[in-house]
């Protein structure tokens, strides 16, 4: 977990808020939400504030604390390799906005990978 | 857009390649990684999958406990340690051929780290081979993603398509990504070495029985990283990652492309951009993708649908126990068991019949004939054909007979060749073909000596020479002897009976 | 005639067992009172009269031909829209599911139909379970019976209000943060969250996979464990199950005893800057726990105080990963941006997931993919975890003194429908009491324990065990409900107000 963005580390350092509105509209392209703009203004001073409160987890010191990422101590659940029947071609594209050659239709991809 | 290039030596003459190697191999076990859907290729599509793999809402993966062993073992025979508590992890991002938009991999927790592979490779002088180690630097589990195809648009590609269909049959079909440690020290056989090693790893895959290592299907693919940097100095250059080179021969021409093309850019004064690229089998070059980005930001957080894969010592123990003879080691001993020259074992390597000369040895063939069969007759129809030597239908059993009857004096070659022919044709088994077509050397050595008394006197010139001493051209006369019995002679005799005549 | 939608579902089950009544009677009456209420209350999304009453038939022949029945045989459950339901739409209260049938049975859900319970349709919720009024639904908000102006909690109040309605006798939640224990405690209802792992996330729609449970939404401490025993318990199909039998839960409703057990009130969670009627009952309830022969003690859970903080971090990041499967590619809502010709897929993810999503679903996400991304994920998520171990080791240095700890469930009762909406800080701080068991793991239960003196709206007495120790839960949860409804003359809800009702349900 390496690269500080440089725009939200100065942000800090002059003690402005912590969540900028272009910063709220990076992020809500990261997670694939267009925003219009009066959401951005509506959205972008409760997280400021929301984000202003989170990070007090901060203020514990807790450099030796092990992370607990799970509530439950177990290991190992597996299961044996053994075919499960699937859905039907049909039930799984049941709920297709648009499907074509038992495929389901997605618009075109940018190209990627 | 075609970049410029320079001359291969050249550039290696300026700049030491590193390189960076991540195969993915699909696992060949029956259920996905993660539910039960089967994994079996070529199904109907959309009809493997669950709400599981098509990551309807509400459903959660399990682990697939033989891919876990698969990884075990893989990681084994790649000399690796067997992390005592590894992770998933969920690297987000959005794809549509991704089903729930993240894929289950692993990140800093990966269940194989620190291994190595020796490949054998052509000395730098060319004249015999060496071993060069490729250090693993991990190997980890995944799921595989859904398949698109792309409608409209000229090529059938992703660029410039209208839209895409996509089939979620092999998403979630379990994968193990290896990635090497930066490859340094190759030199000029940087693509060699790169090719050397996928060929490695899918024979070691092929006898760990884990993966179909079919590359034309998918089943194994490797992504190269590639960077340069002066010759003679430390650190490295910027690299470039080529995607889905699928081939071993793609593998070790994409990594010789890209060699020429980043020295092109350094010997023009440019940089080199970090990005993917892609390869072309067609044009031989690879096209900028997509340059690193914010888009890279895979926000990895350990997977809270499931739980730690910590493998007890005792099954890390039980699993060591099932490694396969490592394949080099495997093939020095039957090279030696058999008698072969380098030459001859590496025909043999290059027919892929390693393997169906064992089994035919075992069926009591000797091992010359085996290979004269395999990597000569069989071979030659594949090649011509396209297709493998497996794909006729005969088996070892079918070529040890053929050789037994040959040996036995029943057949010679050219018959033998026909008896051959039925075989694939399906007729039976050699004995059965060579019944039905009558195919039978002449027996009655009388008749044979008539033959060899008729040709002699027929062809006093070339008899003469015989007689000189110039035992080669007793060769036209066997063949005048076989015309006349109609090919059903054994050459052998006729040779020895023309011989005893004339000297 | 007696009216079962009055009666406890242990009532309905025993006069079921007897021969005194039908599943389909009984499953037409609940039918007839969600026609007749529901129009004010609007605790369901959908009800599934058919299927309900096909299943009490089914029942009621199997009875008739002497099968063997589960306890709880014909009593119809009402299920949360967050859980998937074959054939039924479930939409989690979103948008962007609008109209999604799914193909297959959650576990609960299939465990209710193994048992025979007819399911009457699904109920209402904050938008894929995040927040704590219901307000955040995207079909309209669900109404508090105790006063129609009021929230009924979330993110599960649709289920309570069912409950507290008598729309259903019992009803599914789930809990990620308190989201069946708050909306319990504000609708004089019975919620538990079980211990992690208790019950099968499988078909579950995932809030925060590491937080989530379902759990039982009733109106007595006997019937949530009747409930609890019938979804609980291993399943294959979900990795983070507990592979062990359900805990005793109905032995422990039965037996209702305090005597000799030790129980912790926590110092950070006692009630102090809560609603004062709240606090006041919490004081009372906790006397006559001493009364019934408990011993309180009071602990210190030092590092409560940054739960808030930490569970606002690993939610919303554990949700922006788990939500971003509903991008309108293969089923739900598909949306293209507006004046784009040929738009990409990229943009028709964009758009519809700004179309499909409620403002606090795009908070949430938003915040999540902030804290996990690169550079933040140490000081957020990764800090966030280290508070989580600090508070089970809280817990763990608690119930090494006691037997189960204490606290409000809730600061307040029920606010007014609006009054928090656009103040998402304000709406998070209601889930203070209730958020450290959901990081812990640890099993807790909402029973209602009065009146507030200063509004005469319903206030939550919470109990807390070990993990997988859930049977403690219902020995104290019914031992202060028996001395509770002694106090009162009966059960809490029989103080509600009469719903006005109306035959024109929406």
């Amino acid at each position: 977990m390496a690269v500080l963005r440089p725009v939200w580390t100065a942000n800090r350092l002059r003690g402005m808020s912590a969540l900028s509105r272009d910063e709220v509209a990076h992020v809500a392209m990261l997670a694939r939400i267009q925003l219009s703009d009066d959401e951005l203004d509506r959205l972008a001073g409760q997280l400021d504030q929301i984000v202003g409160f989170v990070a007090t987890v901060g203020e514990i010191a807790a450099d030796d604390i092990p992370p607990m990422s799970h509530p439950l101590p177990l290991e190992n659940v597996t299961r044996t390799d053994e075919v499960r029947p699937s859905l039907t071609p049909q039930q799984a594209l049941a709920a297709a906005p648009r499907a074509e050659a038992d495929r389901f239709a997605v618009p075109r991809i940018l190209d990627e990978e | 857009m075609t970049d410029a290039v320079v001359d291969y030596d050249e550039a290696l003459q300026t700049y030491d390649p590193v390189m960076g190697l991540e195969v993915h191999v699909e696992l060949n076990t029956k259920t996905k990684m993660f539910c039960g859907c089967s994994t079996v290729f070529g199904a109907e599509p959309n009809s493997q999958v669950c709400p599981v793999c098509l990551g309807l809402p509400g459903a959660l993966p399990v682990v697939n406990a033989s891919a876990v062993e698969s990884a075990i073992r893989l990681g084994l025979a790649l000399h690796g340690s067997i992390a005592d508590w590894s992770r998933f992890a969920r690297k987000n991002y959005f794809y549509p051929d991704m089903p729930k938009n993240f894929q289950t991999s692993q990140y800093d927790e990966p269940i194989v780290y620190n291994g190595y592979l020796d490949v054998e490779v052509p000395t730098e002088s060319g004249d015999g081979t060496e071993v060069f180690r490729v250090e693993i630097e991990r190997a980890h589990m995944e799921e595989d993603t859904g398949k698109s195809l792309h409608v409209g648009g000229a090529t059938g590609r992703i660029q410039g398509a209208e839209y895409s269909l996509v089939d979620y049959n092999r998403a979630g079909i379990p994968l193990i990504e290896i990635v090497t440690k930066p490859i340094v020290g190759a030199g000029t056989r940087a693509p060699q070495i790169a090719r050397a090693y996928v060929a490695a790893l899918r024979d070691l895959l092929k006898a760990l029985d884990i993966s179909d290592v079919k590359m034309e299907q998918g089943s194994v693919r490797c992504d190269a990283n590639v960077s340069l940097r002066p010759v003679g100095t430390e650190k490295f250059g910027t690299r470039t990652e080529t995607k889905n080179v699928n081939s071993l021969r793609s593998i070790e021409r994409a990594v010789r492309y890209e060699i020429s093309r980043q020295a092109a850019v350094l010997d023009a004064g440019g940089t080199i951009t970090q990005e993917t690229r892609h390869w072309h089998e067609d044009t031989g070059i690879t096209t900028a993708g997509r340059p690193k980005s914010d888009a890279d930001d895979y926000r990895y957080f350990p997977e809270p649908d499931l739980v730690p894969v910590a493998p007890a010592a005792e099954l890390v123990e039980k699993l060591g126990g099932t490694l396969p003879e490592p394949p080099a080691q495997r093939r020095k001993r039957l090279q030696s068991d058999w008698g072969y020259s380098d030459l001859e074992m590496r025909d043999v390597i290059n027919a892929g019949a390693v393997d169906l000369i064992e089994q035919t040895v075992a069926e009591g063939a000797s091992p010359a004939g085996a290979r004269k069969w395999w990597t000569g007759e069989l071979a030659r129809r594949a090649n011509v054909e396209g297709r493998t030597v497996e794909d006729f239908g005969v088996t070892p059993a079918h070529v040890a007979e053929l050789d037994g009857l040959v040996k036995g004096g029943r057949l010679n070659d050219s018959m033998a060749r026909q008896v051959l022919e039925g075989v694939m044709a399906g007729e039976g088994a050699p004995t059965a073909v060579a019944d039905a077509r009558g195919l039978e050397l002449v027996q009655d050595d009388g008749a044979l000596e008539a033959a060899v008394d008729k040709v002699i006197a027929a062809n006093p010139d070339v008899a003469d020479k015989v007689r000189g001493g110039k035992l080669n051209a007793a060769g036209a006369l066997i063949g005048q002897v076989m015309k006349e019995l109609k090919g059903q002679a054994d050459a052998a005799k006729a040779r020895e009976l023309i011989l005893a005549k004339l000297t | 005639m007696t009216d079962y939608t009055r009666m406890t579902a242990a009532d309905i089950a025993a006069a079921l067992a007897a021969g005194e009544t039908t599943s389909v009677e009984v499953t037409q009456a609940h039918l007839d009172r969600i026609a007749e209420v529901d129009g004010d209350v609007h605790a369901f999304l959908q009800v599934d009269a058919e299927g309900a009453l096909a299943t009490a038939r089914a029942v009621d022949e199997a009875r008739a031909a002497g099968k063997e029945l589960g306890p709880l045989a014909g009593v119809p459950v009402a299920v949360k829209d967050v859980l998937a339901t074959e054939g039924l739409t479930t939409t989690a209260g979103s948008k962007i599911l609008e109209g999604w049938v799914p193909p297959y049975d959650a576990t609960v859900v299939a465990k209710l139909r193994a048992a025979g319970m007819p399911i009457l349709g699904k109920t209402n919720m904050d938008e894929f379970a995040m927040g704590s009024s219901t307000e955040h639904s995207a079909y309209g908000p669900t109404h508090n019976p105790w006063d129609l102006d009021r929230i009924p909690g979330g993110s599960g109040g649709g289920s309570s209000a069912a409950v507290a309605a008598f729309e259903a006798p019992l009803a599914i939640g789930t809990d990620t943060g308190g989201s069946i224990r708050q909306p319990a405690a504000v609708t004089g209802t019975v919620g538990t969250k079980p211990t992690y792992g208790g019950v099968s996330r499988y078909g579950l729609i995932a809030l925060a996979s590491s937080l989530d449970q379902a759990g039982p939404c009733t109106r007595s401490v006997l019937d949530a464990a009747l409930l609890h025993e019938v979804i609980g318990g291993h399943d294959v199909m979900d990795s983070t199950s507990i592979d062990a039998p359900v805990p005793p839960v109905v032995e422990a409703a039965r037996k209702a005893d305090v005597k000799g057990l030790k129980i912790g009130v926590i110092k950070e969670i006692s009630g102090e800057g809560f609603q004062p009627g709240v606090k006041q009952l919490f004081d009372e309830s906790v006397q006559l726990l001493v009364d019934r022969g408990a011993e309180v003690v009071e602990v210190s859970c030092p590092s409560f105080e940054k739960g808030l903080a930490a569970y606002y971090l690993i939610l919303p990041s554990e949700a922006s990963s788990n939500l971003a499967k509903f991008d309108g590619m293969r089923y739900g809502l598909r949306v293209g941006p507006e004046g784009v010709a040929s738009p990409s897929a990229e943009q028709v993810m964009a758009a519809t997931r700004d179309a499909g999503f409620g403002d606090e679903v795009k908070r949430r996400i938003i915040l999540g993919t902030y804290a996990l991304s690169a550079g933040y994920y140490d000081a957020y998520y990764g800090q966030a975890q280290k508070v989580r171990t600090l508070i089970a080791r809280d817990f763990a240095a608690a119930y090494e003194k006691v037997d189960v700890l204490v606290t409000p469930t809730a600061p307040t009762t029920a606010f007014k429908l609006g009054e928090k909406l656009d103040d998402p800080m304000a709406m998070y701080l209601n889930d203070v009491a209730t958020i450290p068991a959901n990081l812990a793991g640890v099993p807790g239960m909402s029973i209602p324990n009065g009146l507030a003196a200063e509004d005469g709206l319903p206030s939550g007495f919470q109990i807390l065990a070990p993990a997988t120790k859930d049977e403690r839960l219902y020995q104290v949860g019914a031992a202060l409900e028996a001395a509770l409804q002694e106090k009162w003359g009966g059960p809490i809800l029989a103080q509600a107000p009469e719903l006005a009702g109306k035959a024109d349900a929406r």
